[in-house]
């Protein structure tokens, strides 16, 4: 970096507010810097001024809350990857995060990071898309909750305010007849952004499916539920024709872009062929 | 700013800007230049260093954030200028050919069997996959984590474990 | 004794405690950080260079091309490249300025106040628009260098044969991608320059550096630090930037250190040389090769600089290891508005290499032949003749490594039953590449260099070898220094080896080519083997012996014990001062060529290679994992068994990278991938095992039998991977990188059905 930004380092979530609140149109929250630390390295991000929150333990946590768990803004990939609560109700979200980075990035990224980085390629998006996850998000003017859903209001925007922070993502385990899948094609095999990503969350009693959602990330600005595939699947009995329909569906559902990393015709066909394995696998 | 951290089992205290890197404070305010940057962007892992105990990349850390750490650098890993079983495993099995990427590996390498003191061949890929080497194929590294990974497995049972 | 075995590395220690030191290591006194100011437009003129006048320039030192001493080129071949750009601009990221400054910061700051301003000319990008000549960039049609290889008839060839096959083969730029990226230190003296950095060849630095700033050779000092990695990457590049920081350090009267980021390195420096290749192969039904045309075109990018050595290598090399009388070789490098390419550890071979044996794969599926067969019907054995009409008279281990490689891998009952072990989605297949790479210079190039290295012995006993050769990885000092026990009789330990620093070593030719070991390693022997002479001599005088031998430290004569290794050194030394010997090296009788009609022995000896490589296809993402790669490669001789396997195991994983994964993407003449998040090379998880066989056919004119190692396992794992990928599914890539979007596309349009009815299986 160029400038050495400058940092104040606050010790509670009232301090942070009140920095934000006074200076939120011009200063970062820093969590684990892993995306954010690329971009000063690379001299292309402008702030001078950073608010460090990697110490405010209020941020971390995955706290068992019946039907939902709440996970912390703060919480690492490597703190997912090993809770037994988040491997056995959240399974997917385990595997979303070993497939980002490799250990030193799971060590430092943050769940919290991900989300507000905005980025459509973000590994654990489509989970939290597909779990209908809510995100808390706080400011001086109190906590409010937002459908995971609503979040993003474009390509790498999302609603949260200068004044606010995010909190945590709370999301509900899966119920006894429901699945998680997660699948990911990258450049490589591991460091690698994702050309492909996928959630599926499936209820299903037998070959019928029950509900059903998929969340796609890297074919679209933000990342996207196929409702249009969903709309077809709920309540189908899982055949290979139905399956067929499915993936021809999605494919044409998504607006993949042909860019460094691959073609459109590639996401769209590879988007197909994922859902139409994960639906294999369902029946 | 003033930081004070563990270093190698050395308190220091530094004064640098608080969003200067770890990496370029390990290498220029402390003179260990046994970390490298390949990067600048957390891909290659030759800047790994272990930070209370868990391996990150020194590139992507600003200092700030290093206050009361706990910090273990390649040049923490040698006693009394005698090599590690690591470090003699690599050394004897050939696995740093340029060296650029051998003190990266090394951490990495540390912190897998840290956590796992019998990893399996792919355990070991998946340790190291922040690491990128371009000179060996992986495989004679792979090789001497596995090996320290034995010497370790007979130390721990024979009854000398305690001797240095 | 000492050769052939695994003594531990020389500079090992240093290495795993973090105490090596690499460029960005070295901080002086009074030390600048300079950047290079780079030009945005691939072809066109600088307008004006603005100076924002807000800002204060007395804090930098700027450098142009006005500034140089000697003339503004850097040496190499042709002398075409300028060190910085006058007024004319050829590709994007030419360097145009320099700028000191007292940190990094301060040089990046700087460089914000400038802005050039062009004015554009229409650039030609790709090989095709070079040959279009729509636009003239060099010569009257845009071509460097062409070449031709002809022995016997080829038109004859192809009346002869049953069938004709024709195929056109595509290769891409590579990224070298050493870890430790391009840096220099340059040091000002009194009259005097001092360059110390990451290199490869101290002496081509120091060629480039006198004649820019008219030194002499003692006033130039050329020193290599601990360098992470080269690959080739560092063999010619290296005088631009070390040109760069001497302009900047003779300005500024300063140290200045210069190091490249990433993103600066892969933008900006040479790559291996993208190519189309074609070929048209006349065979027999029964598969012997009657007729061999292969036109070759290669992008040289905007200079000269080694194009005409990597062409010149990749026509000698591309006919493959195969026997046939009548060969018909045109080759070209062509000039676009790119980074000018250079050298990439094969250097034309795997370019070459890949369309051979893709295209001996297209030969055994259209006449319905088994690859292995067609590869050993078609082989070249000893006392064979090549393209060049060069005699195959030593050291052709073709027949060991395909034999091994089959046996090893299980190739023929694998290939039998393959599509047993596919289930689902996921499709096995398994594949075989062979495979040869000339060891050394080609041509006259070793006989005109005349390679020198020396063994001085100290008065304490222990040898110092002297070498221009340099480590970057490969073993350079530990073999040298086993080659030179071996030869003495003392023990490793007792060998070291000097800095390579011009003002204190020969030079040995560069660290290129798969020369280091055979062709320095041999004059090293030669010098070590000179010493003990001199001692022998010595011992027998000074006790009235006839003769005597060295064994294991102690001088014998007649079995009994005169005097030990370090008493008669300290003897000599006293008597006469100093004790050591230099060699230089002659190529062995017999071996001849003829640069005018470019035929004869091309290179000294071939070292052969095959490779079997295993993959599984997914046909539901169109990913390759390699699952296993089986190798035997023919080196002659393994001073260090393992060394020798480690550059083996890593050449192959930078050619399984070649062969799926890494690929510059460009637009309009720049790299829109120049990041390691971008550029992908293989990491541990994409790398497969690996078993690696080494044969020792011994090169009688090789240092203890041995040849090249270096560059031979780059060329076989990309034709390997994409004869596996045939096998699991049907589709045949021509061009490289395999990734998936292409694999697919291919599949997609092929118009056989997609689950393969494998020929083997009967």
């Amino acid at each position: 970096m160029i400038y050495y930004p400058t940092v104040v380092t606050p010790t509670s979530l009232e301090e942070v507010y009140e920095l934000l609140a006074e200076r939120g149109r011009r200063a970062k929250i820093i969590a684990g810097g892993t995306d954010l630390m690329v971009a000063l390295n690379a001299n292309s991000l402008a702030a001078k001024e950073f608010i460090d929150i990697w110490r405010l333990n209020e941020l971390r946590g995955i706290d068992d809350e019946g039907e939902t768990i709440r996970i912390g803004a703060l919480t690492t990939y490597t703190q997912l990857i090993r809770s037994p609560l988040i491997q056995l109700s959240v399974p997917a979200l385990v595997d979303a995060s070993q497939t980002v980075g490799a250990i030193q990035i799971q060590n430092r990224g943050t769940i919290g990071g991900n989300i507000v980085n905005a980025s459509p390629a973000g590994d654990s998006l489509p989970v939290l898309s597909a779990f209908d996850a809510e995100v808390e998000i706080g400011s001086v003017r109190g906590v409010r909750k937002v459908s995971f859903n609503n979040f993003y209001t474009g390509y790498r925007q999302t609603v949260m305010e200068p004044d606010e922070v995010l909190l945590a993502a709370r999301l509900r385990k899966l119920n006894p007849n429901e699945r998680s899948f997660f699948l990911k094609v990258g450049t490589r095999r591991a460091q690698a952004i994702s050309k492909v990503v996928m959630a599926v969350k499936a209820g299903t009693t037998g070959a019928e499916v029950n509900s059903i959602s998929i969340a796609l990330g890297s074919v679209a600005p933000v990342v996207v539920r196929a409702f249009r595939t969903e709309s077809l699947l709920t309540n189908a009995i899982l055949n290979a024709t139905i399956i067929e329909q499915a993936r021809s569906t999605v494919s044409q559902e998504i607006t993949p872009i042909t860019d460094v990393r691959s073609t459109e015709h590639y996401r769209r066909t590879v988007t197909g062929n994922a859902l139409a394995r994960v639906l294999w696998r369902l029946i | 700013m003033k930081i004070n951290f563990e270093i190698n089992g050395v308190v220091r205290e530094i004064d640098a800007p608080p969003m200067k890197r770890l990496l370029d404070v390990l290498r220029e305010d402390l003179c260990l230049t046994g970390a490298k940057e390949g990067c600048g962007e957390g891909e290659c892992g030759a800047c790994s260093v272990i930070v209370d105990g868990e391996v990150i990349n020194s590139c992507l850390a600003p200092i700030c954030q290093l206050q009361g750490a706990n910090v273990l650098t390649v040049e923490g890993l040698s006693r009394d200028g005698r090599l590690d079983p690591l470090q003699q495993a690599f050394l004897e099995c050939g696995a740093a050919q340029c060296g650029i990427c051998t003190p990266g590996m090394l951490i990495s390498a540390r912190s897998l069997l840290d956590v796992n003191p019998h990893p399996t061949r792919e355990e070991i890929r998946a340790a190291i996959a922040g690491n990128l080497c371009r000179c060996t194929g992986y495989i004679k590294i792979i090789d001497a984590i596995e090996r320290t990974a034995k010497t370790n497995d007979l130390l721990s049972h024979s009854r000398y474990a305690d001797q240095p | 004794m000492a050769v052939g075995q695994n003594v531990l590395r020389k500079e090992g220690f240093e290495k795993l405690t973090g105490a090596a030191r690499y460029v960005d290591d070295i901080t002086l006194e009074g030390m600048l950080f300079g950047k290079t100011i780079r030009s945005r437009i691939p072809r066109g003129r600088v307008k004006a260079i603005n100076f924002d006048p807000e800002f204060d320039w007395s804090r930098v030192v700027i450098a142009d091309y006005r500034d140089i001493p000697g003339e503004n080129y850097v040496a190499l071949i042709e002398n075409d490249q300028p060190l910085l750009a006058e007024t004319e601009i050829r590709h994007c990221e030419e360097p145009i300025l320099l700028i000191a400054a007292e940190s990094k910061h301060e040089a990046e700051i700087a460089a914000r106040h400038i802005a050039i301003e062009y004015e554009e000319a229409p650039p030609l990008l790709t090989i095709e628009e070079a040959l279009g000549c729509d636009e003239i960039i060099y010569g009257s049609d845009n071509v460097f260098k062409n070449f031709l290889i002809a022995r016997g008839d080829v038109g004859e060839g192809f009346r002869q044969a049953d069938h004709i096959i024709t195929g056109e083969y595509r290769v891409p730029h590579q990224e070298q991608l050493y870890i430790e990226t391009q840096g220099m230190i340059a040091i000002p003296g009194k009259d005097s320059l001092t360059l110390m950095g990451s290199m490869q060849c101290p002496y081509y630095v120091h060629k480039a550096i006198k004649q820019l700033f008219k030194l002499s050779d003692e006033q130039a000092i050329v020193i290599q630090t601990t360098t992470g990695g080269g690959f080739g990457g560092k063999e010619e590049y290296p005088s631009m930037i070390a040109a760069h920081a001497a302009l900047l350090a003779h300005k500024a009267r300063r140290p200045v250190k210069m190091i490249y980021d990433r993103a600066e390195d892969i933008a900006a420096t040479p790559k291996r040389h993208p190519g189309i290749i074609r070929h048209r192969t006349g065979v027999t039904s029964d598969g012997r090769l009657v007729a061999n045309e292969i036109d070759i075109v290669f992008d040289g990018g905007a200079y000269a600089t080694l194009s005409s050595v990597v062409l010149s290598r990749g026509a000698i090399h591309s006919p493959g290891p195969y026997r046939c009388e009548n060969v018909r070789i045109t080759a070209r490098a062509v000039a676009t508005n790119t980074p000018p390419n250079g050298a990439f550890r094969g250097f034309g071979a795997p370019q070459v290499t890949f369309a051979y044996e893709m295209q001996m794969e297209k030969i055994a599926a259209e006449l319905g032949l088994d690859p292995l067969e067609l590869r050993r019907v078609n082989m070249l054995r000893e006392g064979d003749v090549t393209a060049t009409g060069q005699r195959l008279n030593w050291s052709v281990g073709s027949e060991d490594v395909l034999n091994a490689t089959v046996e090893n891998s299980g190739y023929v009952e694998k290939r039998r039953k393959i599509s047993q072990y596919s289930s689902g989605p996921k499709r096995r297949g398994i594949g075989l590449s062979f495979f040869f790479h000339g060891a050394g210079f080609t041509g006259s190039g070793e006989a005109k260099m005349k390679a020198q290295a020396g063994v001085e012995i100290t008065p304490e006993g222990r040898a110092r070898v002297l070498t221009g050769s340099t480590e970057i990885g490969q073993g350079t000092r530990t073999i040298f220094c086993q080659i030179v026990a071996e030869e003495l009789g003392v023990g490793y330990d007792d060998v070291e080896i000097e800095e390579p620093n011009t003002s204190r070593v020969p030079d040995s030719g560069p660290t290129v080519a798969s020369r280091t070991c055979m062709i320095v390693g041999r004059v090293v022997q030669f010098a070590a083997r000179e010493a003990k002479e001199i001692l022998l001599r010595f011992v027998a005088e000074r006790f009235g012996e006839a003769d005597a031998q060295l064994i294991d430290g102690w001088f014998l004569a007649g079995g009994k014990r005169l005097a030990s290794f370090g008493e008669t050194v300290r003897e000599y030394i006293n008597l006469y001062g100093q004790l050591g010997a230099f060699a230089h090296y002659a190529n062995p009788p017999g071996v001849e060529w003829d640069d005018d009609t470019y035929t004869g022995d091309a290179y000294p000896v071939f070292s052969y290679g095959a490779e079997v490589a295993e993959v599984e296809v997914d046909l539901d993402t169109y990913e390759v994992t390699t699952l296993k790669i089986t190798t035997a490669q023919d080196i002659g001789r393994a001073i260090h068994p393992v060394m020798a396997a480690g550059q083996i195991e890593g050449g192959t994983l930078q050619a399984v990278g070649y062969g799926l994964l890494e690929e510059l993407v460009w637009e309009r003449g720049r790299v829109v991938n120049n990041r390691l998040t971008n550029y992908i090379i293989p990491t541990s998880l994409d790398a497969p095992e690996m078993e690696t066989i080494i044969i020792e056919k011994e090169y009688p004119h090789g240092p203890f039998g041995a040849k090249g190692v270096g560059e031979l396992p780059m060329d076989g794992a990309a034709p390997a991977i994409a004869a596996a990928i045939f096998n699991a599914t049907g589709a045949f890539m021509s061009d490289i990188p395999i990734t998936p979007e292409r694999l697919m596309t291919a599949i997609e349009n092929m118009s056989a059905p997609r689950a393969i009815d494998n020929p083997d299986q009967q």
